[in-house]
């Protein structure tokens, strides 16, 4: 059994300073625009203090808490990705004289970052980054440096939102591993402290720093009994069994025309995704044209140019791209690396302008499964295939 | 968000999306539309080994980067060839490229075409337009060490005679007694001597026994799948014939998501895939 601490209230300020005296940009959890957004803080009080957020399909509201819980809230648009895997990244820059191009790889910071903040789904969001930036042939070299020059703390939630189905992906609600520092904030009456858990040798250092205390059985046990009590209120559920078999055998099941009716191809939900990682190049030249940039920006897979190949879109209907999505998240993504792509973390149901979700998709199949066998299908009816041409 | 100059570090290991840059040595027209170029690198580092089938991320300066396969031997140490037919942005600019000019060039990707487990069996290599490009690779092979294989066919189809690459090759090929290359065009003027109608038409002609024969097809997607239902039809296993693939790609390297097809990602399980693990994913539409 792990070692745990007790680190009151009065004394979080000191993670922070212990922070960034170690170098490190802090980043976790504060309120802008009506939302709790990732962003620099520099200090606790950044933290979005006292207020939770209300979640429900195509709704996010927050809400004053009545007590100064620092994490009383869930999970809000941004994911973790903005910082490792960012928006937009110069990746070279080209410059031409005569017939000679020189070609300039990109200086890239290695920031030192810790995230505050990092919730069990999103910890394992960013261990499923890891397999596909790291885990393959070629390494991205500029995710592999910000993601090891992260640092993990992981906050296990002390309640659910409504969109939230961790506990049905197993990712959550506890963090389990990924982290560096593990916290679980108790509110009781006058008492205000988090219970920690180190998962580093260098957690484990950083808790040195801290004014703390070991925590008695008692206080562990408070702390096992909010993770379940979170567990239980997942507003959200899925049945996750043989999901990949049945997804694959209802690819031309009729409830896709129904999402496609519905479905406004904004892309919002790839976009808050936390494993979500498709991205597209631009390049961008100078009025003289002797300069040129080659840039990496998220892209979707609602795009028509997503799948353009000359002479059109492989998916030109929305009905294939949230098929494409939804497919790809829950069931090719085992095949391509392993795990799920999905954690459950509720945001594409709750920033989805009409309130899709992919929970409910999912029911319905299962509920309705045609099993058309069309991933294995033999198919030999002069369909054209894939291909517009 | 505010990045830290202090920490500024340059990654110990290249970017798989930086290019390295080549100089056209060589551009020879092919057709209308089509040009073969030849690449040298230009900063002495040699070009990098490849297998037939693979690719390369072609970057032409300003305009922007486009798969496009390696058509040259492998067993030239020297030069890179791409033989690139002119549809769009990206590839007009490539085929407006002179010699002396200089493009950046990311690869080898992909898998190659199984041209090791052709040894001792007849080999039936059919193209369609561009998709003799990506296969050309397997052809100098396959010639290269001809007593390895048994019978070996190219059947190659294109729209109409002009529309015919590497035409002085291809006389030389035709003139073998050991190599059987057929030939059809979709339409033909009336001086044309040659076979009319689609490559699949070709297909029942040609002697080879389909029991111990490897297929390998690259041409457009509905060409290919009409290809491999007619080998099929013949008597030649699913499992021994292979196709190349195409997909919008940005990185070919695993990283931006656009060659999915279901579970595959064209750029690294492909392009070139053994037919029977593929053939399900064709039939669905718009997958
Ligand atoms: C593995 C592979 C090998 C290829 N080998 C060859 C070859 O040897 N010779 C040849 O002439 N062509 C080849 N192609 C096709 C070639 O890549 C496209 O013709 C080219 O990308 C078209 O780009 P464009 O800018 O000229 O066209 P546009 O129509 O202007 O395309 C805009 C963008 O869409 C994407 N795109 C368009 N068409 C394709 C396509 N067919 N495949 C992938 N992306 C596309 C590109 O990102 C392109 O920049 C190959 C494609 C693949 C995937
Ligand atoms: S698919 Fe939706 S619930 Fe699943 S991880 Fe992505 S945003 Fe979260
Ligand atoms: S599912 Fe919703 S969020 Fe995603 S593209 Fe469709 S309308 Fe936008």
């Amino acid at each position: 059994m792990p070692e745990h601490s007790i680190l009151q209230r009065a004394h979080f300020e000191q993670l922070l300073g212990a922070l960034k005296t170690r170098g490190y940009r802090v980043i976790g959890p504060t309120v802008r625009d009506g939302a709790i957004v990732y962003d620099d803080l520099n200090s606790t009080d950044d933290l979005p203090v006292g207020w939770t957020d209300e979640q429900e399909g195509g709704t996010y509201r927050l809400k004053r808490r009545g007590d100064a819980a620092l994490f009383g809230y869930v999970v809000g648009p941004h994911s973790w990705k903005r910082f490792l895997h960012p928006p937009a990244v110069r990746l070279w820059q080209a410059n031409r004289t005569g017939k000679n191009i020189q070609i300039e790889e990109e200086k890239h910071a290695a920031p030192k970052m810790a995230f505050l903040g990092v919730r069990a789904c999103e910890l394992h969001a960013i261990s499923i980054q890891d397999k596909v930036f790291l885990g393959g042939s070629f390494v991205d070299p500029l995710y592999k440096a910000r993601r090891e020059g992260a640092f993990l703390v992981a906050v296990n939630c002390g309640q659910a939102g409504n969109t939230c189905f961790c506990a049905s992906m197993n990712a959550g609600p506890k963090a389990d591993f990924g982290f560096d520092l593990a916290l679980t904030e108790i509110i009781e009456g006058s008492e205000h402290y988090f219970l920690a858990e180190a998962g580093t040798p260098l957690g484990e250092e950083i808790l040195q720093e801290l004014e703390h205390r070991p925590a008695e059985n008692i206080e562990v046990e408070k702390a096992g009994s909010i993770h379940e009590k979170t567990a239980q209120q997942m507003g959200r559920t899925v049945d996750t069994t043989g999901i990949k078999d049945l997804l694959y055998a209802n690819m031309e099941h009729p409830r896709w025309d129904d999402v496609a009716s519905r479905c406004l191809a904004c892309s919002n939900c790839t976009m808050v995704c936390p494993t979500c990682f498709c991205t597209t190049v631009e390049d961008v030249t100078d009025l003289k044209g002797d300069h040129a940039e080659r840039w990496q920006k998220w892209d979707s897979c609602f795009t028509a140019d997503f799948s353009y190949i000359h002479g059109g879109s492989v998916r030109s209907s929305t009905k294939s791209r949230y098929r494409q999505w939804m497919t790809h998240k829950l069931a090719s993504w085992i095949d391509q690396f392993g795990s799920s792509g999905c954690v459950g973390c509720g945001r594409c149901i709750t920033w989805c302008p009409v309130a899709i979700d992919l929970t409910e998709e999912v029911r319905v199949i299962r509920a309705t499964d045609i099993r058309t066998k069309s991933m294995a299908k033999e198919t030999d009816d002069g369909n054209t295939g894939t291909n517009p041409r | 968000m505010n990045l830290m100059p202090e920490n500024e570090v340059m990654p110990a290991a290249p970017h798989p999306m930086a290019p390295l840059p080549f100089r056209v040595q060589r551009v020879r027209r092919e057709t209308r539309d089509t040009f073969t170029l030849e690449l040298q690198s230009a900063n002495g580092a040699g070009r990098p080994s490849f297998l037939a089938g693979q690719f390369n991320m072609v970057y032409v300066f300003g305009a922007g980067e486009v798969p496009m396969s390696i058509t040259g031997d492998p067993a030239d140490q020297d030069t890179i060839i791409h033989t690139t037919r002119s549809v769009g942005m990206v590839s007009q600019a490539i085929c407006k490229l002179k010699s002396g000019d200089m493009v950046g060039l990311r690869g080898p990707f992909g898998t190659p075409w199984p041209v090791e487990e052709a040894a001792g069996k007849d080999v039936v290599v059919v193209a369609g337009g561009i998709g003799l490009a990506p296969l050309r690779p397997v052809v100098y092979q396959l010639l290269a060490d001809r007593a390895k294989f048994g019978k070996v066919v190219l059947i190659y189809g294109t729209r109409t005679p002009a529309d015919i690459l590497y035409q002085k090759e291809l006389a030389k090929w035709r003139s073998r007694l050991d190599f059987r290359v057929a030939v059809t065009v979709d339409r033909a003027p009336a001086a044309w001597r040659g076979s009319v109608g689609v490559v699949t038409t070709l297909i029942p002609k040609v002697s080879f026994d389909p029991q111990r024969t490897v297929a390998m097809v690259c041409g457009p997607e509905v060409m290919m799948r009409f290809v491999a239902r007619e080998l099929e039809a013949r008597g030649v296993e699913k499992n021994r014939i292979y196709i190349s693939m195409e997909r919008n790609m940005k990185c070919a390297v695993g990283f931006c998501g656009h060659c999915q097809l279901g579970p595959q990602f064209i750029c690294k399980d492909g392009a070139v895939f053994r037919y029977d693990r593929i053939r399900p994913l064709l039939g669905i539409r718009e997958l």
